[in-house]
Parts: structure tokens; C-alpha cells; sequence
């Protein structure tokens, strides 16, 4: 008996070697840590437990068969994060760069079906060299049979990816599948085609971190929800992460004791509208003196800036938060920011995560750029998520509510459960003074000015809108977590249905 | 006595005004203008009048403006506060003709002591001690080069009209005359009207020293001992005590009597302060020469109340409505030690950059008598003076000051250490403030001693400034306080519901890196260790908190606290330190990661601030050399040069004179 534990413990061993301890120091060398070392601070100390940690590849080609490494470039298992069980994949990239083999690929698809049978998420780490290429078809039959799994999961389990090394060709598609992407800066990048062949195509000479680095992919692309400065920052940023999360589409928000007051007045949100109309101010200020102890994660922060989506906790209990940033754009709706809070208002509906919407919104961005990149479609998006969700919606209107971005701002005619304007609310077709020139044509300045100002006195405020019941209340705005915390107990038990239908055709 | 009065000023200083005048029983009148229209002092005041447009030259420097408000009110006289109209002679003959009475000097005093050059004659005959200079007009650059080197560098440029550091420039030498005399003359004309300069010797070792004088209609003035103000900074004045740690009770009094002479010489009454500068390279304690006189009541008066149990506010009220001191010289005394901090919002970190904005959250320490300066018993206590909120804003028309925190003690070292308790209580986001270089300055060994001079700040952070540098103690205490911060969070993440077996313990060991040094956190039920060694902290805290009043070592220790991503940022004595908390098991693994560089942004020239930017001094394609001046900002009415910090070629200009620049924008690049 004792010899058959020795030679257990000697697999083992030889499995947490993974590559050998050259391959683990380079990829130490380059800030990286191994695929074991990361599940080691992603999840509860000695919670995790390793699956198929013996399962070799089956390939005797191009010398293959006498490379043999147990784990096959990826450790999986499960473990716990605060306690919540959690699936995880980990590419080693000392076996063979963490290319992905057909043995590769199903070890990553057992635990994503034993994830969405036991309804838990997956958080799956990134860092591979890609296909591995002595397979061949086998290998891309390994990416697809992972889609496959990411498309049935999806709205099932949250799927949360992190890229900490390279992510490249038909790679990408699995994380960009999921719900929600991390990556780190200066050591992950995610593109389609490499800068090599791009220079060969297209003539265009671009590094890796410039082409797909985890800063192009927060700000311009939008691809990826966050960028990290590191492998620790990343993975604790992904317990932070994860600790909002439910654990699938059933199980109702994680609920966690709080000690913020339900109804915590908060006196100086009474002047956080500028006197001047035109005058920005920070959305975020509201967000964070809304939500629980202040603690907001927010979700590209720095792409669609526009519009802020990201959660927090009210009563210890989670939220999706969707608001208008008036310092970006004066917080205009365009095709980025539209894209950005549509996928994330149909990840809280799919979760069961109700949805609080801060509106301060002058339109959507005219131009040829917007129209001609179709903002009809994207806009669409947008006022789609927001229409077919059934969570709880509590909407708060601060200033502006104009034109078609008023409709879609969870509005009361979308099913908006509890619609809430602040005094300074102005919900009107467009502006004043633009309405006034439209309606009075041919004025002079002078009697424009005076249109205008009638225009404003009869609707820059919120008691048209509430005198036809689109706003259910007008409230002062240092009670605005009282009335949001109280709405969201009403409606814990709130039940809506969509009429059956196979799915629904989303403007894509 | 009057029975109602109006306010000419705003900020602390009007709900100063008002806390006394409310305590007297008289009722209150405030002015505002459309940047104040939510400001506390039109709160606090009994009855609140709109005078126009934020910038104040629209509206609180508009005498006709205050004078309507006062008949449409029925004020029977006008406190002026500082600044603004305070030292105006023609606003006080206007407030005469309509019968209103000004709560302040007679006109012709002020116009007296208005005038730099005038005044400096005056004191001279008066037997006051002053310092050698140019009397004259000075026509032009070349004209000031001249007068400068027959006096001798260095030498000082000031905007004959100006007053609270506006207005004032130093030069070492030749050049520094020839690139700041026709900026003085400018912030001259922008900020007081008028653009004439003076030049005169500048004092080695300066120290400033001030007496506060009182007088009423009756022909009697007193002096009410000296302030010390020579923390300065950019001659904007920053800590102010009393007594002053230099001055001797026979230097006092020969200080006071001069003073008293010059304020009689021209028939004062009401507070003034005559602005004194001593050589504290003599220790005799006979430099001393005047330098001002200000007609009007101090930002640091105070001290001064708090010191003598007068209420100068009172005092200048009763005086105005001709009532008689009710003491004389024998009875002003000395009691115990008060010291003065000015919190501004300007950022210490970044060059003492203006920082404007919301105060989006503003929680001062907790201040007893915040209004009635004078009852002092004998147990130390802090004083507030503020005029914002929670909420408010502090905007770009106007004095940058966002309070004023006063500690009494009886002795100077206790008065320091309570400043440095009440400022590690003092919670301010939303904007840049100097609450840490404040308390930087407390802590200061040099300034403990009492060793000072203008040059304080400059001598003491010439690289300017970067937090207090924590002592090993404070680092323990830190270290220890970061991991149980991180366990109490830990622990509370951990009952969340949806758990596999229960909720798992949270780390009771932790590596916390603070100051760029590794310590290991160990919690055991009954003791704290930080690197094996046990750790005296005691402190309840509960998720959320972002005050932590603890007990390190039986002394108070308060922390502000702000969890970040990979643990909290802890501010308190001086400093905010960024701390990297991380579970024992997880933390080797963090010696992997690579420690990234900044980015290099010298290679351009960056806006600190927001503000106008009034000149481009180069062009592209031009060859600048270190400390040359690339581009002036004004922002709050203060030109700021900015210079470039090596050598290059500029290569774009990215702002247009003229425009209005962000912070952080960028004005041109170098290569």
C-alpha cells in the first residue's frame, strides 16, 4: 500500500513540475506566474482541488509521443472564493507554450460541464501559444467542442476569462464568449491575426501590446472589461470580482451582511447638480454615496466612458449599476457606450441582478461617424436589453432625459419598475432652446431667448412627465439610497415573464 | 449697539462674523453672489442678499452693490471681514455719506496705511523702525534693474497695492528682475487696480512677526501681543501662532509701543495689525522694521483670541458703535499657546498646484467653542473656522482657503500635537488639499524648535514635498493596522451566502508592504504580531469606516482609511501611504511581479492646473534650456511660470494662448 501512495505523491510531483523549473523561470523572469501559482491566489487557500491532472495528450506525430507531460498544459478543478465554489482552468504555458490539444480541450470541457450542472461560475486563465499544431484539426475540434460549452453556458453560469499571456487567432473567441474579460497590461494580448501577419497583409507595422495589449483592448476596442498591472492584481481583482457575481441564472444575488444604513441620507447630493445647466459633474460621486460603503466595481471604466456600468451592493445584497457620465461627451449615448451597457443590462437579466439607472442624458451623438457605423443598430441595442429585461429596474432621473435616450434609459414605458426624478429633472424632447427654434421658426434672437425661457419654465422639470405617471415620484436627492433600497425590497419577489419564444432577434 | 448688521465678505470669515454677532444679539445680513448662492454663510445669516455675478469684481468688490443691500435691509453697519472692500477708504466714505457705520478704522487711516509707499513714510516719522528701500515710482524694467542694484541684492518687487503675497516677487538677481517686474505690475493691475511697484531690500533669516493693535473712538489703543506667521509659502502665509516663539516680553513691548505710536500717529481705532519683519539672525531682537500695516481684522486673528480671551470680532463691533475698551494695556496678558493652520485646497504632492472643485466629501475634526473664542479654561481645545460643507465648492473666483483649524494649549509642544491629531481627523476628497503638509510641518523638528524663518518651507522640502517620512513605530502600527483591517473585510466577504461548507476562516497572517519594506502580519486571539514581534493597537472598526480612532501604545492614533484594490490607502501623520496587503500564502508569489517605471512625461510640458494660459514663451523649433520659461498660466488670479525642466527642441505646441487649459493637458512637447 505504502509503495502505491510513494508512487501517487511521485506523479504528483512530477505533475506540479509542469515544463521543469527552467520553463518556470522564464516565465518568472517575464512577471508571470506559473498555472498552479495563479489558482493559488485566485482562490480560498487549499481549496482547490485538481481534476485530470494525469491526462497526457494522444499525439504520435512530429516526435510528440516521446514528449509526454501529465496535465497536458492546463490545470483544472475546482476550488472556493469566500467560500463560493468556483470551476477554473489554468494554461501552463511551460507544456508545450499552454497550446491547446484535443486532450487539452476536453479536460477544460469536463469542468465546464460540471459547472453547469452544479450551476457554478467559470473563471478560466488564459496563457497560450495557441493550436497546437502537431494535432492539427484535432486541435481546432478541441477549440470548438469549448465553444461549443461557452455558447450553453452563457446566460447559464457566469463565465469570467482572465488573459495573462498571449491569446491569439482562433483562441480568442472562447473568452470573447464569456461574460467578462480581464486582461494584464504589458504581458497579455488578444488579436485575431498577429502583428506579423498584419505587416504581410496589410503593409501595417504595429507591436503585439499596440494591435491587441490590455490597454488598446479597455479603451478602444472595449473587447476586454479590465486592465490590471499584474498577475496578483488581476486574480485579486477577480475574487473581488466574482464575491458580486451569482452563481448561476437560479440562485438570486449573493447576499452578504452589511452595515451601511438602508436609509443613510446623504445631504450633499442636494448640490451635486451645477447651477448651470451646461456645467458637468461626476456621476460617479452619486454612484458611490448610492451603493453600499461606497464600493463600486466598475466595469470599463475607460472605454464608452460615457456611460458607466459596473456593480455594487445595496443591503448587502448585489447590484447592476447603469449611468450616464455627463463629464464624458456630457453623457451622450453613442455606438460605444450603447454596446457596452446593452451587454451588460442582458448580463444582469440573465442573472437575476436588479438593475438601478442613473439618467442624465442630452440625446444620442449626431455625425456621419455615428450613422455611418450604424448607431441605429448598436443605439438599438441598448433600448433591446433594457426592454426585454424582467429584474427589478429602479431608474433615477438627475437632469436630463431627452429625446429617444429618455425611452431608453430604462424608462417607465420599458417596463422600468420604480421610475424616480430628482427636482432638477428635465424630460423633454430636446432642449430648450433647440425645441424653440424648431417650434417658433423664424424668431428673432431676442424672441427666441423668450420662447426659450417659457419653453424651459414649462418643461425643464420632471412634473409634466410625473403628471402623466412616466415618473413615479419626484424625490429630493439626499434620500436617493433610502428610496432605492426600499424599492429594491419591494421588489425582491417582483415575477415577469417574457412570452415564450425560441429566443429573441437582438439587433446585431 | 447696532441691532442689525451686514456682512461684506463671504466664506469663513463672514460665518465668523456672524457666530459673534448672533451671540451679541444682533441680527445678520449676507451677501452673495452667484457661486455662493448655496454657500453656509448665506445659511447662517439671518437674512441672505444676491449682489451679482461670481467674479468678485461683479459683485463682493462693488461698494454700490453692498451699500443697496444695506437699505434694503435696514443694516445699520457693515462688517468687511478681509480682503474685498476691508481696506477700500473710498467704501467707507460712501458707507459715512449714507449714514451706514463701517465696523473698521476711520478712511483716512486706511488711506494712510493703503499705500505702501506712503505708509513707509508715515511709520519712519512715527519712530517705527523700516526697512531701506526705494520710495519712488519706478518707470520701467530698466529703471528697476538700476534701483535694485543700489540696494543691493536680493532685493523685493512688490505691487505697491498689494497685500496677502499677490502681487510680490523676489529677485536674486539681474535676471530675475528683468523676467518678474512686468509680471508684478500685472498682477498689480488685475488685483488691486493699480500697478505701481516698489523695490526694497530683502531681509536675511526674516521671520514674520505681526502686532495685533485695538483701539475705539476714545483715543485709547492697545497692543494685544505679536502673531508669528513665518511659515509661509510663496509669502502666502500657512501656520501662524502666538505667541511668537522668537519674541522676548522686552521685545514685545518695545515692538507694541512703536506699533501703538504708528496706529496713534494715524488716528486708528478698531483691529489693525502692523506686519513687522525681524532678523532672527539678531538675536537682540532689535531687527525688527516695519513692513505694513494692515487696516483690517487678520485670517490669523484667532490666535490672538485665543491667547487673550478677546474677541476681536466683539471688540471691532463694539468700537464702531463707540463704546470704550473695556480694558487697558496692564490687563492683555499672555495665556497658554495657540498655532493656526490654513488648510488650502492646493496639492502639496504636486507642487502645491490650486486645486479646484467639489468637496465631495468634507468631515473637519471634531472642534470644541468652534464660536466662542476667549473661553479658554485651561484643557487644550481645537477651534474651527470654516465657511464650507459637504457638497459645496470651492471655486476658482475665489481665495483658495478652505478653513482654518486652531488648537490652545498651554504649552507650544502640546498645541502642535493636538494640530497633529486634528489634522490626521480631517477628511477632504474631491479636490487636491495640504492637510498632510500641514500636519508635516507639525511634526517638523525644526519648527518644534522654534527655529524659523520665511524661508521655512522652501529650506525644508527643497524638493518639495512627498508625505512625512513614517517613523519605524508608525510603520508597525500601520502594518499591524493594515492586516486587521484585511481580516475584518476578509471575514465579513466570507458570510456571504451560497457557500460549499460554511464560511471558510479568513487570513489571520498577512504580508503588508508599506514605505517600500515587506512586514509579516500575524493575528493570534490575544496578540498582533508584526514581524514576531507584538504590536500595541487597539482600535474597532466596521466595514465602511473611513476613520479609524485608535490607540497605538496608549497614544491616540487616527487613520483615514480607503481600501484599494490590493489593500488600503492609510493617511495620518503627514502622509498617505498606499499599502499592499496580501494573504501570507499569496504574498511570495508577488516578488514575480515586475515593478513597472512611470511613464516618462518630462519630454513634456504638462498643465498642473486648470487655469488660462496667458503666454507661450517659445515657438516650435526652439532650443530651451533647463529652468527656461515655457509657457504662464494664471489660475486664482496668480501667475504661474512654467519652466522647462531639461534641455531640448520643442517639437509641438498643442494649447493657443489665451485658451483656457485642463489639468493635465498637455501645452507642448520637447524632445
Amino acid at each position: 500500500m505504502s509503495g502505491n501512495i510513494g508512487e501517487l505523491e511521485r506523479r504528483r510531483a512530477a505533475a506540479h513540475l509542469g515544463g521543469g523549473e527552467r520553463r518556470i523561470a522564464a516565465q518568472h523572469a517575464k512577471g508571470k506566474l506559473t498555472a498552479r501559482e495563479r489558482l493559488l491566489v485566485l482562490l480560498d487557500e487549499g481549496s482547490f482541488e485538481e481534476l485530470d491532472m494525469y491526462v497526457e495528450h494522444n499525439c504520435t506525430d512530429f516526435g510528440m509521443a516521446e514528449q509526454r507531460i501529465p496535465g497536458d498544459g492546463v490545470v483544472t478543478g475546482s476550488g472556493t472564493i469566500d467560500g463560493r465554489l468556483v470551476f477554473v482552468f489554468s494554461q501552463d504555458f511551460t507544456v508545450f507554450g499552454g497550446s491547446l490539444s484535443e486532450r487539452h480541450a476536453q479536460k477544460i470541457c469536463k469542468i465546464m460541464d460540471m459547472a453547469m450542472k452544479v450551476g457554478a461560475p467559470v473563471i478560466g486563465l488564459n496563457d497560450s501559444g495557441g493550436a497546437r499544431i502537431q494535432e492539427g484539426v484535432a486541435s481546432l475540434a478541441g477549440y470548438a467542442e469549448v465553444f461549443q460549452r461557452n455558447v450553453l453556458a452563457s446566460g447559464v453560469v457566469p463565465q469570467l476569462s482572465l488573459i495573462m499571456g498571449p491569446c491569439a487567432g482562433g483562441a480568442v473567441y472562447s473568452p470573447a464568449m464569456t461574460d467578462f474579460i480581464f486582461m494584464v497590461k504589458d504581458s497579455s494580448y488578444m488579436f485575431v491575426t498577429g502583428p506579423e501577419v498584419v505587416k504581410t497583409v496589410t503593409n501595417e507595422v504595429v507591436t503585439q501590446e499596440e494591435l491587441g495589449g490590455a490597454v488598446t483592448h479597455t479603451t478602444r476596442t472595449g473587447v476586454a472589461d479590465l486592465a490590471l498591472e499584474n498577475d496578483i492584481e488581476a486574480l485579486m481583482a477577480a475574487r473581488e470580482f466574482i464575491s458580486y457575481l451569482p452563481e448561476n441564472n437560479r440562485s438570486g444575488v449573493p447576499d452578504r451582511p452589511c452595515d451601511d444604513p438602508w436609509d443613510r441620507l446623504e445631504e450633499s447630493l442636494d448640490t451635486l447638480i451645477p447651477a448651470n445647466a451646461n456645467q458637468p459633474y461626476d456621476m460617479h460621486e452619486l454612484v458611490r454615496k448610492v451603493v453600499d460603503e461606497g464600493e463600486f466595481f466598475e466595469i470599463q471604466p475607460n472605454h464608452g466612458a460615457n456611460i458607466i456600468c459596473g456593480f455594487g451592493r445595496v443591503e448587502g445584497r448585489t447590484v447592476g449599476v447603469v449611468a450616464n457620465q455627463p463629464m464624458v461627451l456630457a453623457g451622450v449615448l453613442d455606438i460605444n457606450s450603447s454596446k457596452k451597457a446593452a451587454r451588460f443590462v442582458r448580463f444582469c437579466d440573465a442573472f437575476g441582478i436588479p438593475i438601478v439607472t442613473f439618467v442624465d442624458v442630452p440625446g444620442f451623438l449626431p455625425g456621419t461617424a455615428q450613422e455611418h457605423n450604424g448607431i441605429i443598430k448598436h443605439g438599438a441595442k441598448l433600448l433591446f436589453a433594457y426592454a426585454e429585461a424582467t429584474v427589478p429596474k429602479i431608474t433615477v432621473i438627475t437632469r436630463k432625459a431627452y429625446g429617444g435616450a429618455y425611452d431608453v434609459m430604462a424608462s417607465k414605458h420599458l417596463r422600468g419598475d420604480l421610475n424616480y426624478a430628482w427636482p432638477t429633472a428635465e424630460i423633454a424632447v430636446m432642449g430648450a432652446k433647440g425645441a424653440v427654434e424648431i417650434i417658433f421658426r423664424g424668431l428673432s434672437a431676442e424672441e427666441i431667448a423668450e420662447k426659450t425661457k417659457e419653453y424651459e419654465d414649462r418643461f425643464a422639470n420632471p412634473f409634466i412627465a410625473a403628471s402623466r405617471g412616466y415618473i413615479d415620484e419626484v424625490i429630493v436627492p439626499h434620500s436617493t439610497r433610502r428610496r432605492i433600497a426600499l424599492g429594491l425590497r419591494k421588489l425582491r419577489n417582483k415575477s415577469l415573464e417574457n412570452p415564450w419564444k425560441k429566443h429573441d432577434n437582438l439587433p446585431l | 449697539m447696532f441691532s442689525k448688521i451686514l456682512i461684506a465678505n463671504r466664506g469663513e470669515i463672514a460665518c465668523r462674523i456672524i457666530r459673534t454677532a448672533r451671540r451679541m444679539g444682533i441680527a445678520t445680513v449676507a451677501v452673495y453672489s452667484d457661486a455662493d448662492a448655496r454657500s453656509p454663510h448665506v445659511k447662517l445669516a439671518d437674512e441672505a442678499v444676491y449682489i451679482g455675478p461670481a467674479p468678485a469684481s461683479d459683485s463682493y468688490l462693488l461698494p454700490e452693490k453692498i451699500i443697496a443691500a444695506c437699505k434694503a435691509t435696514g443694516a445699520e453697519a457693515v462688517h468687511p471681514g478681509y480682503g474685498f472692500l476691508s481696506e477700500r477708504a473710498s467704501f467707507v466714505e460712501a458707507l459715512e455719506a449714507e449714514g451706514i457705520a463701517f465696523i473698521g478704522p476711520p478712511a483716512s487711516a486706511i488711506a494712510a496705511m493703503g499705500d505702501k509707499i506712503e505708509s513707509k513714510k508715515l511709520a519712519k516719522d512715527a519712530g517705527v523702525n523700516v526697512v531701506p528701500g526705494h520710495l519712488g515710482e519706478i518707470d520701467d524694467t530698466e529703471h528697476a534693474v538700476r534701483i535694485a542694484g543700489e540696494i543691493g541684492y536680493p532685493v523685493m518687487m512688490k505691487a505697491s497695492a498689494g497685500g496677502g503675497g499677490k502681487g510680490m516677487r523676489l529677485a536674486w538677481s539681474e535676471k530675475d528682475v528683468r523676467e518678474g517686474f512686468e509680471a508684478t505690475k500685472r498682477e498689480g493691475l488685475s488685483s488691486f487696480g493699480d500697478d505701481r511697484v516698489f523695490i526694497e531690500k530683502f531681509i536675511e533669516d526674516p521671520r514674520h512677526i505681526e502686532i495685533q493693535v485695538l483701539g475705539d473712538r476714545h483715543g485709547t489703543i492697545l497692543y494685544l501681543n505679536e502673531r508669528e506667521c513665518s511659515i509661509q509659502r510663496r509669502h502666502q502665509k500657512v501656520v501662524e501662532e502666538a505667541p511668537s516663539p522668537f519674541v522676548t516680553p522686552e521685545m514685545r513691548r518695545k515692538m507694541g509701543e512703536q506699533c501703538v505710536a504708528l496706529a496713534r500717529a494715524v488716528g486708528y481705532h478698531s483691529a489693525g495689525t502692523v506686519e513687522l519683519i525681524v532678523s532672527g539672525a539678531d538675536p537682540s531682537g532689535d531687527s525688527f522694521y516695519f513692513l505694513e500695516m494692515n487696516t483690517r481684522l487678520q485670517v490669523e486673528h484667532p490666535v490672538t483670541e485665543a491667547i487673550t480671551g478677546i474677541d476681536l470680532v466683539e471688540q471691532m463691533i463694539r468700537a464702531a458703535a463707540g463704546e470704550k475698551l473695556p480694558f487697558a494695556q496692564e490687563d492683555i496678558g499672555i495665556d497658554g499657546w495657540a498655532i493656526e493652520s490654513r488648510v488650502y485646497a492646493e496639492d502639496p504632492y504636486r507642487g502645491f498646484l490650486p486645486s479646484t472643485g467639489r468637496l465631495v466629501r468634507y468631515s473637519p475634526p471634531e472642534a470644541e467653542l468652534h464660536q466662542q473664542p476667549g473661553e479658554t479654561g485651561h484643557q487644550a481645545y481645537v477651534r474651527l473656522d470654516d465657511g464650507v460643507a459637504e457638497g459645496g465648492e470651492v471655486s476658482i473666483f475665489y481665495d483658495p482657503m478652505i478653513a482654518k483649524l486652531v488648537t490652545w494649549a498651554p504649552t507650544r509642544d502640546e498645541a502642535a500635537d493636538l494640530q497633529v491629531q486634528a489634522l490626521d481627523a480631517f477628511e477632504i476628497t474631491g479636490l487636491g488639499h495640504n492637510v498632510d503638509f500641514l500636519s508635516a510641518i507639525m511634526q517638523n523638528p525644526r519648527f518644534r524648535s522654534g527655529d524659523l524663518t520665511t524661508g521655512f518651507i522652501a529650506e525644508e522640502w527643497p524638493e518639495g514635498f512627498h508625505g512625512a517620512p513614517p517613523s519605524n513605530e508608525l510603520q508597525r502600527h500601520l502594518a499591524a493596522l493594515a492586516g486587521l483591517l484585511a481580516t475584518a473585510r476578509a471575514d465579513r466577504a466570507r458570510q456571504v451566502s451560497g457557500q460549499l461548507n460554511g464560511s471558510p476562516p479568513p487570513p489571520f497572517a498577512w504580508e503588508v508592504r508599506l514605505a517600500g519594506e515587506d512586514r509579516q502580519v500575524e493575528i493570534t486571539e490575544d496578540e498582533i504580531l508584526v514581524d514576531g514581534k507584538p504590536v500595541n493597537l487597539a482600535f474597532e472598526y466596521t466595514p465602511g469606516d473611513r476613520l479609524i480612532e485608535a490607540e497605538a501604545d496608549e497614544e491616540p492614533l487616527t487613520v483615514r482609511i480607503e481600501p484599494t484594490r490590493l489593500g488600503f490607502r492609510l493617511t495620518t501623520r503627514g502622509a498617505r501611504h498606499d499599502v499592499r496587503v496580501l494573504p501570507a500564502h499569496a504574498a511570495p508569489l508577488a516578488r514575480h511581479m515586475i515593478e513597472k517605471e512611470p511613464p516618462d512625461l518630462s519630454r513634456f510640458l504638462i498643465c498642473p492646473m486648470p487655469g488660462l494660459l496667458v503666454g507661450l514663451h517659445v515657438a516650435e523649433g526652439d532650443q530651451v534650456e533647463p529652468g527656461q520659461p515655457l509657457a504662464t498660466i494664471e489660475a486664482m488670479k496668480m501667475e504661474n511660470i512654467l519652466r522647462a525642466e531639461k534641455s531640448g527642441v520643442v517639437t509641438a505646441i498643442r494649447a493657443a494662448q489665451g485658451e483656457s487649459v485642463a489639468a493635465d493637458a498637455v501645452i507642448l512637447e520637447l524632445e
